[in-house]
């Protein structure tokens, strides 16, 4: 019977494939689906500053509401801000994909599977990774998306980003780091030189917030699966229980 | 005219059936006086386990279906729409993806297994083929249903597959237009691989499913000794190696069916997306003819084969080698169906077998294996050697069996089953 497991267990091993390509990723970032708290901010967050120009249109209000446990009236009262569009919807925007192409080159994308087709690590990267830059044309650039067509709509929380020489603790190509402070000098590192609303720890956490909510928004069932699965596997393991029991009663009679 | 001589219950309903439809008659034939050699190792759970995928998948297919809308516009669409509104749906859905994954490794297990054991010589023949065409039919639907989710990857993959059409000289670039139906992949392709997904090869499948158990219950059931158990008999004319199917292999199975649930299960719960194996993450993406993904690579049941379309990158015989590719990734799947006349040697198992024969199958495993990681793997060059180096040996297995199998000594057959 060991063996039948271990046969099977090697042959669905899942591997992990498909890198997001290419793209530096500097930061990581694992969703926890049952911070309530953190999915609430994430989706006011989310509501407030990205649905202007991402739809998330997959995903209705009424189910996120259901799912991370915000009720009715203050999704209708704060969240929905459109006179279109009503609790049982999807949450869609007002913006036409032309007009987004038109005004920054390319159509936000839709960001109900962001989450899965990117993954977490590069949606939070990404967030915290605009600087100024004037050489683009919206003034900013981005470390993880080269020339990144989207302006930087947090800059009020988070104050202005920019990329400046200092000693940094990630390891740099082809530099040893300095004996004493077990540092480097590195002229990539990205610093808040105008304060914001926000204080740095408390900006990376709504980015994580936010993020936690795309994680969720990606696999809502992920929800419901975490919460089925130990009963079915309880039951099937009680099942084969019995069944090998029961094998072994009739196999009493072979020789 | 009715046989006389079928078994009919005494009396009741069952009776009144009995002589209308030989209700008893088949429950002896293929489950209660049907007997299998008592020798079985877990090998042979993977012939009901492909029954118990099949089932599943042909069950969650009918309720995908209901909710799916088989059109360019909406198909992307109605799959979130299934995995976020309809009730169970994404349970519903999960069950079908990694359904189709675990198709292919209980059916390559049980490939291994014939493979193991000789299931495939004399008077088998016929079963393996039947086994065979279920497989290829199987890498057809598989293929098809791939397309529906119309994702990025179900785009681009059906789009390299089929432009694969079109290296076969003279009516190639015709033969690919008219699989597709358009000048690019698009809705008519949807359409045409949803009917033939949902309809047309489901049945096929299932009918050579049934040819494949009748035969197979006609010559009886192979064992790890390879030995015919039909050759002793006892005096009511049961094999003294033999016990019922039913109740000793069904028993027997749903333990091993239990334990294949429960990992099936944490797959479905867990790690629905098989590490980006069973879904791709491309296909998290609208299909878009206008955007090519940076890697495009075939669902990991595929690699072995596209590996080796990808090995022949010289060309020969004046075919050029796209062309030669094809050829040699369509040739090894062909071989597989004359295997049987390939084995000349005296014994079916491989426990008796000799060391070259032994050998030759762990190598032809090895290389099967690498040529499945490879075909994932964007190539380069010293991977393309690799390929080539197994692909030479994928088919060294086949093409030196007849010699090896003549050559090599074997050692003697034991008349009974050995436990």
């Amino acid at each position: 019977m060991k063996k039948q497991l271990f046969a099977l267990l090697f042959a669905l091993l899942p591997i992990s494939a498909f890198a997001a390509g290419g793209a530096s990723v500097p930061h990581s970032m694992d969703p926890d689906l049952s911070n309530k708290e953190s999915l609430q901010n994430g989706m006011k967050l989310y509501v407030n500053y990205c649905m202007g120009c991402h739809s998330m249109e997959h995903q209705r209000f009424a189910r996120s509401a259901a799912d991370i446990g915000i009720p009715q009236d203050l999704v209708e009262e704060n969240l929905i801000f459109s006179p279109d569009l009503a609790f049982n919807d999807q949450m869609q925007i007002a913006m036409h994909g032309e007009d987004g192409e038109s005004w920054f080159g390319v159509a936000p994308p839709d960001l109900s599977l962001m989450s899965r087709l990117r993954g977490t690590d590069y949606i939070y990267s990404y967030l915290l990774g605009f600087y100024r830059d004037p050489g683009q044309p919206l003034g900013v650039n981005n470390t993880v998306l080269e020339a990144s067509a989207m302006p930087n709509v947090l800059e009020p929380l988070q104050g202005v980003q920019e990329m400046v020489c200092a000693e940094t603790d990630q390891p740099v190509k082809g530099q040893s780091p300095d004996p004493l402070s077990g540092k480097y000098q590195s002229c990539d590192v990205l610093k808040v030189t105008q304060p914001g609303a926000m204080e740095p720890d408390e900006f990376e956490e709504a980015i994580y917030d936010l993020t936690n909510f795309l994680a969720y928004a990606g696999e809502p069932s992920k929800l419901q699966a975490q919460a089925l699965a130990p009963k079915v596997l309880i039951f099937i393991f009680i099942f084969g229980v019995i069944a090998y029991f029961l094998k072994r009663e009739y196999w009493r009679d072979v020789h | 005219m009715a046989n006389p001589n079928k078994a009919k219950a005494e009396s009741g309903i069952m009776r009144w059936v009995d002589d209308r439809f030989p209700a008893t008659q088949m429950m002896q034939d293929h489950l209660t006086k049907y007997y299998a050699p008592k020798n079985f190792n877990f090998l042979y759970l993977f012939g009901v386990l492909a029954l118990l995928v099949l089932i599943n998948q042909i069950l969650t297919g009918v309720w995908l279906t209901m909710s799916y809308n088989p059109s360019a516009e909406g198909a992307f669409a109605s799959i979130e729409y299934i995995m976020r509104d309809v009730e169970w749906g994404w349970l519903i859905r999960y069950m079908h993806t990694t359904g189709a994954s675990a198709f292919f490794v209980v059916i390559y297990m049980h490939m291994f297994r014939a493979l193991m054991y000789g299931s495939y010589k004399a008077p088998r023949e016929l079963v393996w083929i039947f086994g065979m065409t279920i497989y290829l039919a199987l890498m057809a639907e598989a293929f098809m249903g791939y397309l529906l989710p119309w994702g990025q990857m179900s785009y681009w993959g059906a789009q390299v597959i089929i432009s694969l059409f079109s290296a076969i000289p003279g009516i190639g670039p015709d033969l690919a237009q008219w699989v597709r139906g358009d000048y690019l992949i698009s809705g008519i392709t949807l359409n045409r691989f949803f009917a033939l997904h949902v309809v047309a090869l489901p049945i096929v499948i299932l009918a050579l499913v049934v040819l494949h158990i009748i035969a197979l219950h006609e010559v009886g059931s192979n064992n790890p000794d390879g030995v015919d158990i039909k050759q002793k008999k006892d005096e009511t004319g049961k094999p003294l190696d033999g016990i019922a199917f039913h109740p000793y292999y069904t028993v027997k199975d749903l333990v091993g069916i239990a334990i294949f649930l429960f990992v099936f299960c944490i797959v479905v719960f867990y790690f629905p997306e098989g590490g980006g194996y069973f879904i791709e993450k491309p296909n998290f993406e609208p299909a878009n003819p206008l955007v090519t993904p940076d890697h495009i690579a075939p669902v990991w049941y595929f690699t072995p084969f596209y590996a080796i379309l990808r090995a022949i990158t010289f060309s020969l015989f004046g075919l050029d080698a796209k062309f030669l590719g094809v050829v040699f990734m369509g040739g090894a799947i062909a071989i597989l169906f004359v295997l049987p006349w390939l084995d000349r040697s005296p014994v079916r198992s491989m426990r008796y077998k000799g060391w070259i024969s032994k050998v030759m199958l762990a190598l032809f495993c090895i290389s099967f294996v690498i040529l499945g990681v490879l075909g994932v793997l964007p190539s380069t060059e010293g991977r393309t050697l690799l390929a080539q180096a197994c692909t030479a040996m994928y088919f060294a297995f086949f093409l030196l069996m007849p010699i090896y199998t003549r050559l090599e000594k074997t050692k003697p057959v034991p008349e009974r089953v050995t436990g």
